[in-house]
C-alpha cells in the first residue's frame, strides 16, 4: 500500500535551505596547524592510543588501535608530531582523551608509500578485515563501526544492501555531492560491500530533491550487477533505517529489532564512497566531506576537511561568522548538537557544519500545551509525545518506557511542530540519558 | 556579536506558534460577528461586546502576564457572546463570559488544563441562572434594524422590560409547535435565534480556512455533521412531519457554531485523530438524541460538555500504534 507512495507515514517537512551549498563544488581545505583526535569517534569502545607526546606521526599512521570488535583504529590526518595525549573538548559537550598533532610546517603532508589492495582478489573475510583496518565508521552521524555491519550474525543473513542517499536533514550536502561527483565511487562502493555480505541486489534510495545525484547514479549505474536507484519523495527523518526500509520496501521494522531482522543493511552513501576510497587509495579514513552552511557563515561550503579540524580553523576557511550568528551545530540542525567552543574538533562523523542566525534557529520561550495532536501527526514512530512530554515533566521515567521511550530516535520531529515551542525531543533525550544511569547505578 | 547559544536539537521550529493559531481563530470569527451585527443591530454587537470584556477582564485578573495577548480570553469571549440570545442585558453576558473563564479554566489551572469548553460552561451557566432571559429569543422581522432588541442595558440584578417583540427559535417551534421554517431562512438568517446562528454559511467559511491552515482538525466537525445528518435522514424518512430534514437539522440551532468553533477547541477534544472521530459522532448522536426526544429544543452545549468529559477515556481506548508492533506480518517476524 505505501511502495506506491515511496515514502513514510508521519513526518515533517522542514526548509530545505539545500541551495546555498548544493551546487557548491568540493574543494579541499588547506592543512590546519594542529588537528585534535578523539578516542571516540565511532559507536562502541573508545579506541587505544598508541602514541605518546613528542612522538613523529606521518599522515595515514595508526596513533589509535581498536579496543575489542565493535570500535576502529584511529589514524593521524596530518604529518607532524603529537603534542599530547589528555582530555580534550568533544562534540558531544564533554571533555575526552583525545590526541593532539601539531602539523609539520612546509610538509608536502604527502602519506607513506603504501600497497593499494586489488579488492577483487580478497576474500570476504579479508575485505572486511581491510575496512575494519582503515577505520571505516558510518558518515551519516551515528559513526558506527562499519566491519561490525559487514559481519551480520549467521542466522541474519542480509538479503539486501540498501545505500541511503537521502540525506534528510535540511542544510547538509555533504552525501549530495559526494553522490553528484563521485558516483562511480559509490557504485564501486557497493559492489564490495555486496561482496562482503554474498548479497546479489542493492537499492540506492535517494530523494527527488536531488535530481542531478538520481542522474549521475542512474548514468554510471554498473551494467553487470544489480544496482538500482530509486528516487524517494522528499520528507524528513527518511534517512532513518526504519523509515528508508518502509519508504523502499514497505515494511516495518519490528520494535526493539535491527534492519537486519528483515534482512536488510542500510548504509550511508558517503560512507559507501569512503570504502570505496580506501580500495583506490589504500588510505585509512583520515579525511571526510563537510558541508559548511547556514546563513551565519560568510562562504557555504561543501569541503574536504581532515579529521580532527578545530571548528575555529574550519570556520575561518569559510570567511568567518556574519555579526548574527547565533549557534553553531555539528550535523543536521534537526539532530545535530549545538557547540559551545571553538576548540572542538570535527569528528569522522560530522556530516555538517551549520551556523544559524538568529533569524534561523528557535528562541522563543515554551508555552502551555494545547493538545492540538501536531506532535502525534509528526511522529515517524507513532508514539505520543504529548503525553511523553507530560510525563517527562513530571520526572515519570518509568512511565515513559512504558509508553515506548524506547522506539523514539530523538528525531526532533515533535519540537519541530510544537505550535508551544514545548521541547519534546530535548526532554527525551534527557529522560533516556536519565534512565540508563539509574539503570548503569543498580 | 551576540553570544553564541547552546541548545538540544532540534534547532529548527516549525511555522505556526499557538498565538498565530488563536489570532487565525479570531480573525476568521470576524464575518460571523459581522453578519449577526447585521442581523441583529446594534444589540448583537452589546452583547458580544459585553461578553468579550467579561472575559478578557477574567483573564487580566487570574492570568499570567501577558496572556491576554495569546488571544484565548478573546475567542471565548467572542464565542459566548455569539451563542447568546442578542437581547440578553449586558451584564448577564459579561457574568456569563467571566464564569467561563474563571470556572471553565483557571479553576483548572489556566490554558491548556481545562477538561471543558470555557464558552460552553458559561453559556450552560447562564442557563442555569437565568433559564428565562437565556431563552427570549428576539424576532428580526418587522422591527428597526437600530432597535434593542431586548433589554441590554438592564442595571445587573433587575428583572428586563419585557417590551421587546420575542419569538421562538426554528427548533423551539418544530418541538413545540410542529411547525417547519424554510431552510432557506435558515441560511438568510431570517430565522430568530442567538447572535451566531445566523452566520451558518460565514461560520464554514472560516472553518474551512482554519482547517486548509491546520488550525482546526476537519475530523471533528466533518463527524458531527456526517452523524447528524445520517440520524436525520433516517428520522425525517421515519416521520416527516415530526422529525427536521438533513438541511434543517444542520443549519439550525448552534450546531455551526458548535460543531466547527467548540467542539474543535484542541485542549477539550481527543488527542489522537481516531479518538476526533469518536469524539465527533458522539456528539453528533447526542444532538440528534436531545433534539428530538429531550426536554430541551436544542443540545449542542451539552452534547459537547459530555463528550468533553469523556475525551479522557477517548484518548485512552484510542492510542497509536507503535510503529513495528500490532501489525500480522510484523508480529510473525518477531515470533521468528
Amino acid at each position: 500500500m505505501f511502495l506506491s507512495r515511496l515514502t513514510f507515514r508521519h513526518g515533517v517537512h522542514p526548509p530545505e535551505h539545500k541551495a546555498l551549498t548544493a551546487g557548491a563544488r568540493i574543494r579541499r581545505l588547506p592543512f590546519p596547524r594542529e588537528v585534535v583526535l578523539p578516542v571516540r569517534q565511532h559507536a562502541g569502545k573508545p579506541a587505544r592510543p598508541i602514541v605518546k607526546p613528542g612522538d613523529r606521526v606521518e599522515r595515514g599512521d595508526l596513533v589509535a588501535e581498536p579496543d575489542g570488535w565493535i570500535s576502529s583504529p584511529i589514524h593521524a590526518s596530518v604529518s607532524g608530531r603529537v603534542v599530547s595525549v589528555g582530555l580534550w573538548p568533544h562534540p558531544d559537550g564533554t571533555h575526552d582523551t583525545a590526541i593532539r598533532i601539531e602539523a609539520e610546517p612546509y610538509s608536502a603532508q604527502l602519506p607513506r608509500p603504501r600497497i593499494v589492495p586489488d579488492w577483487r582478489a580478497l576474500s570476504p573475510k579479508e575485505l572486511v578485515e581491510a575496512v575494519r583496518d582503515a577505520g571505516v565508521v558510518g558518515l551519516g552521524g551515528a559513526a558506527f563501526p562499519t566491519h561490525v555491519k559487514l559481519s551480520p550474525p549467521q542466522d541474519m543473513p542480509v538479503t539486501l544492501l540498501l545505500i541511503n542517499g537521502c540525506e534528510c536533514e535540511p542544510y547538509l550536502t555533504t552525501d549530495h555531492r559526494s553522490m553528484v561527483e563521485y558516483p562511480e565511487r559509490v557504485h564501486l562502493g557497493v559492489r564490495i560491500m555486496m561482496r562482503c555480505l554474498g548479497v546479489s541486489k542493492a537499492i540506492i534510495g535517494v530523494e527527488r530533491n536531488k535530481p542531478d545525484a538520481i542522474a549521475a547514479l542512474t548514468a554510471t549505474c554498473p551494467g553487470d550487477c544489480d544496482i538500482r536507484v530509486q528516487p524517494l519523495d522528499v520528507k524528513y527523518p527518511q534517512g532513518a533505517e526504519k523509515m528508508l526500509i518502509q519508504a523502499v520496501m514497505g515494511v516495518e521494522v519490528p520494535s526493539g529489532k535491527l534492519p537486519g531482522h528483515v534482512g536488510v543493511l542500510v548504509q550511508n552513501a558517503a560512507s559507501v564512497a569512503t570504502i570505496a576510497e580506501v580500495f583506490e587509495t589504500g588510505l585509512p579514513l583520515i579525511e571526510r566531506i563537510v558541508t559548511v552552511t547556514g546563513r551565519g557563515i560568510r562562504r557555504p561550503s561543501n569541503l574536504i576537511v581532515p579529521v580532527g579540524t578545530k571548528l575555529g580553523d574550519l570556520l575561518e576557511a569559510c570567511g568567518g561568522m556574519t555579526p548574527d550568528a547565533r549557534e553553531i551545530v555539528f550535523g543536521g540542525p534537526m539532530m545535530g548538537a549545538s557547540q559551545a567552543n571553538l576548540d572542538t574538533p570535527l569528528t569522522k562523523g560530522t556530516t555538517g557544519v551549520v551556523v544559524l542566525s538568529k533569524a534561523e534557529c528557535r528562541t522563543q520561550a515554551a508555552e502551555a500545551c494545547i493538545k492540538c495532536g501536531r506532535c502525534l501527526d509528526a511522529c515517524p514512530v507513532f508514539l505520543n509525545p504529548q503525553h511523553l512530554g507530560k510525563l517527562a515533566k513530571a520526572g515519570r521515567y518509568d512511565e515513559m518506557t512504558a509508553w515506548h521511550l524506547n522506539d523514539c530516535m530523538v528525531c526532533g520531529c515533535c519540537s519541530y511542530v510544537c505550535p508551544s515551542n514545548i521541547p519534546l525531543s530535548q526532554q527525551f533525550q534527557a529522560a533516556k540519558v536519565a534512565i540508563r544511569q539509574r539503570k548503569a547505578v543498580a | 556579536m551576540t553570544p553564541l547559544q547552546v541548545t538540544g536539537s532540534p534547532h529548527l521550529a516549525g511555522q505556526d506558534t499557538t498565538r498565530q493559531i488563536m489570532w487565525a481563530v479570531v480573525w476568521s470569527l470576524v464575518p460571523v460577528v459581522v453578519a449577526s451585527v447585521y442581523a441583529f443591530g446594534p444589540s448583537a454587537a452589546l452583547v458580544l461586546t459585553a461578553s468579550v470584556a467579561g472575559a478578557v477582564l477574567t483573564e487580566r485578573i487570574f492570568g499570567k502576564q501577558g496572556s491576554l495577548l495569546d488571544g484565548t480570553a478573546l475567542i471565548t469571549g467572542l464565542l459566548l457572546g455569539l451563542c447568546l440570545p442578542a437581547g440578553l442585558p449586558m451584564w448577564m453576558a459579561a457574568l456569563g463570559a467571566a464564569a467561563g473563564v474563571g470556572l471553565g479554566k483557571f479553576v483548572f489551572g489556566g490554558l491548556g488544563q481545562n477538561v471543558f469548553n470555557p464558552a460552553l460552561l458559561g453559556r450552560a451557566f447562564l442557563q442555569a441562572a437565568f433559564p428565562v432571559a437565556m431563552t427570549t429569543w428576539p424576532v428580526r422581522t418587522g422591527v428597526s434594524w437600530w432597535s434593542l432588541k431586548g433589554d441590554n442595558l438592564a442595571w445587573p440584578l433587575m428583572s428586563a422590560a419585557p417590551d421587546a417583540i420575542t419569538g421562538a427559535t426554528p427548533l423551539g417551534l418544530l418541538k413545540f409547535e410542529q411547525t417547519h421554517t424554510p431552510v432557506i431562512d435558515l441560511l438568510l438568517g431570517q430565522a430568530s435565534g442567538s447572535a451566531g446562528e445566523v452566520g451558518g454559511v460565514f461560520i464554514l467559511l472560516g472553518g474551512g480556512y482554519l482547517a486548509l491552515r491546520n488550525c482546526l482538525n476537519w475530523r471533528i466537525p466533518a463527524s458531527i455533521f456526517l452523524s447528524v445528518a445520517a440520524l436525520a435522514f433516517v428520522f425525517h424518512w421515519i416521520d416527516a412531519a415530526r422529525y427536521p430534514s438533513v438541511p434543517f437539522a444542520l443549519f439550525s440551532g448552534g450546531l455551526m457554531l458548535g460543531a466547527v468553533y467548540m467542539a474543535t477547541d484542541p485542549v477539550t477534544a481527543p488527542i489522537t485523530n481516531r479518538g476526533r472521530w469518536i469524539f465527533g459522532i458522539g456528539i453528533g448522536v447526542l444532538v440528534v438524541l436531545i433534539r428530538n426526544w429531550g426536554g430541551l429544543p436544542e443540545g449542542v452545549v451539552y452534547a459537547i460538555l459530555i463528550m468533553n468529559a469523556l475525551v479522557p477515556f477517548i484518548n485512552r481506548a484510542t492510542q497509536p500504534r507503535i510503529f513495528g508492533t500490532g501489525l500480522p506480518d510484523v508480529d510473525r517476524r518477531v515470533a521468528q
